[in-house]
């Protein structure tokens, strides 16, 4: 057998030597838990958390009431409020009260009806009704504004059919949400968090796994082996990718059967595009950890140019389009960007082909150039 | 004691420091990730691109649309002659929604009748969409108050004054940017100690430390002063660019904030040295400050309010030291408050950094194997 290897050419793929570098690293996987519990327990819990744990919908808002004289219309008034899922109201007698708790943050707004406000809605002087709402979440702030004009046109339209008058003619909003019409946000943050864990597994792992061995002097060790360059670049890359596909596996069952978000594109077109995603993202780790050598610095590393982007950058959360011009050209080179758009669409909307392949292509673009620079430095390295 | 402190920090310095790139590391991130964060991190929407499909030939719908083409808000980027051409420009992304004004759009809005404005939402981010339907929603009532009151129709029998306290133009960046100061001083702050025992447990230099006549105690200490020192760096910096770059007000009581970022980091560190302190190697190390950091910024009101978790989340967000720094920042930046007030945030972040640093603590001596 080593006769024959002899025999051939230096450079060139060995099997027999690359399955001997993936046997190492698959040992190294299994005999540190850690690899496997960021391949799998990181995604279990991220999927929890973000599943059940995060919502951008506000049910039952804690609402002060001042009525500061309790007549037919101030119930009339306040009963939208009582009956409505969006506001759980506490009664209030005076208005420096319901301010004490505002500030302490036991409720997140106020409604406040003067005394007047009977004598001077029957007497048709148009009474003002006093709203406060915290704004220190300006998110929760704008919902509960919207929630308080929902029930502030109810009152309005009940009062005029009971004064006998036609209502008003006006314009009415007639919304469709394409894709998720309840607008359930596990619906967007589940696939998009599958970028994010496919993000840890490829860059966070492989950059810690091969910069230990840099730390380590194994690294040095394996160069002046026979073994080429490409056989140990692809005896990392292969192992991790299994590990990652595992991984998203794990991810998308886990979508699909707890969480029941949809899946209306296909599953060869997820996996396909997913598989590209992880090459890039392996492709950064590798770069990663060739550069910084250290776990520590790699560790660091990673989670700053790969995690938090992945994050807050890729659309995943936050509007791309509204981001300010420089902030919105720096997400093109986040690599998540790409897979977040992939992921949406293949999820909540289906097989639509010109999102598919600009995004994947890519995808393929900055995954080969990663590879590439990889490859040269790590050659430089062994002059 | 102290000068065998001293001297065990010395080195953690020089273990953090020496190397260029672990230099470079704890530095310039943070501050990159404040100003990229501060800008990217923002639920406003600006410039939504839309097309208008009109098939009105009135005077309304275009009172109607000249509202959204003169919103910063929102961008006009085409206009479509048939239905047919919705779904492509949404499917593609092309368009974030479709005003759809029918043929009696303006016939219809007369007394006694309702017309109809449709819209469609592409719903692939659904926090997006439902912000974007808010922003049309003001737009619709505005001009339903302007057209009632243009056809002397304003018979509005009461008015609704609605005022936003501590941010009265709900400006997401002033609810983000402080939760910044918390989460970034939280990730330098751990991820600087959640690897200081561990790295010297791989390199077998802990069991060195353990025989050199420094108590348990004075270890930790000089594990955690470090830490503490530059978290603390960090955080008033970032907070010293909140106020003066990005312009957030900051009402309250300096003291009370910083009665808050010590209590905020024992507590940080704390968690980082027990991580560590468990851990074997780095890469476990990593993994350990990992699987606490995300459920950490996830749960603690950073993007999206804890009122909105179930019961039980909520219940577990209590064992989170952001969730009461973040209250802090908050309290502290926006609302004015002071040290009394801030009480209830106080204590339970003392227990936190109390219990960590005890079991850190123990933790040295009993993972000897």
């Amino acid at each position: 057998m080593k006769q024959i290897a002899a025999n051939r050419p230096r450079h060139g793929l060995r099997l027999m030597r690359l399955n001997g570098l993936m046997r190492k690293e698959f040992l190294q996987i299994l005999r540190d838990p850690s690899s496997v519990g960021i391949a799998f327990l990181l995604p279990l819990v991220l999927l929890l958390i973000f599943g059940y744990g995060v919502s951008l919908d506000a049910r039952h808002v804690p609402l002060a009431i001042v009525v500061e004289q309790a007549t037919p219309q101030t119930a009339g008034f306040t009963a939208g409020f009582e009956h409505s899922e969006y506001f759980a109201p506490q009664q209030f007698v005076d208005i420096s009260a319901a301010e004490h708790a505002l500030r302490k943050g036991q409720v997140d707004g106020i409604i406040w009806l003067r005394h007047d406000f009977s004598q001077k809605l029957l007497a048709g002087e148009s009474p003002d009704i006093g709203v406060f709402v915290n704004g220190v979440d300006a998110n929760t702030g704008r919902i509960i504004d919207g929630y308080l004009h929902g029930v502030w046109s109810n009152w309005l339209e009940q009062l005029s059919v009971s004064r006998g008058r036609e209502t008003a003619s006006m314009v009415e909003l007639e919304q469709r949400i394409w894709f998720n019409p309840g607008l359930r946000s596990r619906d967007f943050l589940v696939p998009g968090l599958i970028a994010v864990i496919m993000t840890l597994i490829g860059a966070l792992l492989t950059s810690l796994v091969v910069a230990r061995e840099w730390e380590r002097g194994t690294m040095e060790a394996l160069m002046v082996t026979p073994v080429h360059v490409a056989e140990i670049l692809l005896g990392k890359f292969l192992p991790y990718f299994l590990l990652g596909m595992g991984g998203l596996l794990f991810s998308v069952s886990m979508a699909v059967w707890l969480f029941a978000v949809p899946l209306r594109g296909s599953l060869w077109v997820l996996l396909m595009t997913s598989a590209l995603f992880l090459f890039t993202a392996l492709g950064m780790g590798l770069f990663i950890s060739t550069i910084a050598r250290n776990q520590f610095v790699a560790g660091q590393v990673a989670i700053v140019v790969t995690f938090l982007p992945a994050f807050i950058l890729s659309g995943f959360i936050f509007d791309i389009n509204s981001m300010p011009a420089a902030v919105q050209w720096l997400t093109h080179i986040v690599p998540a960007r790409y897979y977040v758009s992939i992921l949406q669409t293949v999820f909540l909307a289906g097989d639509i082909w010109p999102v598919i392949l600009y995004n994947a292509l890519a995808l393929l673009l900055m995954g080969s150039f990663f590879l590439v620079l990889v490859r040269w430095r790590t050659r430089k390295r062994l002059q | 004691m102290w000068r065998r402190i001293i001297a065990l920090m010395q080195k953690e310095f020089l273990a953090l420091f020496k190397d260029k790139r672990s230099r470079f590391i704890i530095i310039i991130p943070p501050l990159v990730q404040l100003l990229v964060f501060s800008y990217a991190a923002t639920y406003d929407l600006n410039q939504i691109p839309f097309a208008v499909f009109n098939e009105d030939p009135g005077l309304a719908s275009r009172q109607m649309l000249a509202r959204f083409t003169g919103s910063p808000s929102f961008q006009l980027v085409g206009e479509l002659d048939h239905e047919g051409q919705i779904a492509p420009l949404v499917d593609a992304k092309q368009v974030l929604m479709v005003l759809h004004f029918e043929p009696h759009f303006s016939r219809d809005l007369q007394p006694g009748r309702a017309t109809e404005l449709q819209l469609i939402v592409d719903g692939r981010n659904s926090n997006t969409a439902s912000i974007l339907v808010g922003y049309v929603r003001n737009i619709v009532i505005a001009f339903n108050d302007d057209w009632a009151e243009a056809h002397g129709r304003l018979d509005s029998p009461a008015r609704l004054n609605v005022r936003a306290w501590f941010n009265a133009n709900f400006e997401s960046r002033w609810f983000i940017v402080p939760g910044i100061v918390g989460l970034l001083t939280l990730v330098v702050s751990v991820l600087v100690t959640a690897l200081s025992v561990a790295r010297e447990r791989e390199a077998g230099t802990f069991d060195q430390l353990l025989i050199t006549p420094l108590r348990p105690l004075e270890i930790l200490i000089g594990k955690v002063l470090p830490g503490f020192i530059i978290g603390a760096v960090e955080a008033t910096f970032i907070i010293i660019v909140a106020v003066t770059w990005f312009h957030i007000p900051l009402r309250g009581s300096l003291p009370a904030l910083y009665v808050g970022l010590f209590l905020f980091l024992l507590s940080a560190i704390g968690v980082g040295l027990m991580i560590s302190s468990i851990a074997v190697t780095q890469q476990q190390g990593l993994l350990g400050a990992f699987l606490f950091l995300v459920p950490a910024v996830i749960l603690s009101g950073f993007a999206t309010p804890i009122a909105n978790m179930p019961e039980l989340v909520q219940q577990l967000t209590l064992l989170n030291p952001l969730r009461y720094f973040l209250l802090i920042l908050r309290g502290v930046f926006l609302e004015g408050d002071s040290l009394t007030l801030l009480w209830p945030q106080y204590w339970p972040m003392a227990i936190i950094g109390l219990v960590t640093l005890v079991s850190a603590g123990w933790f040295f001596r009993h993972r000897l194997n």
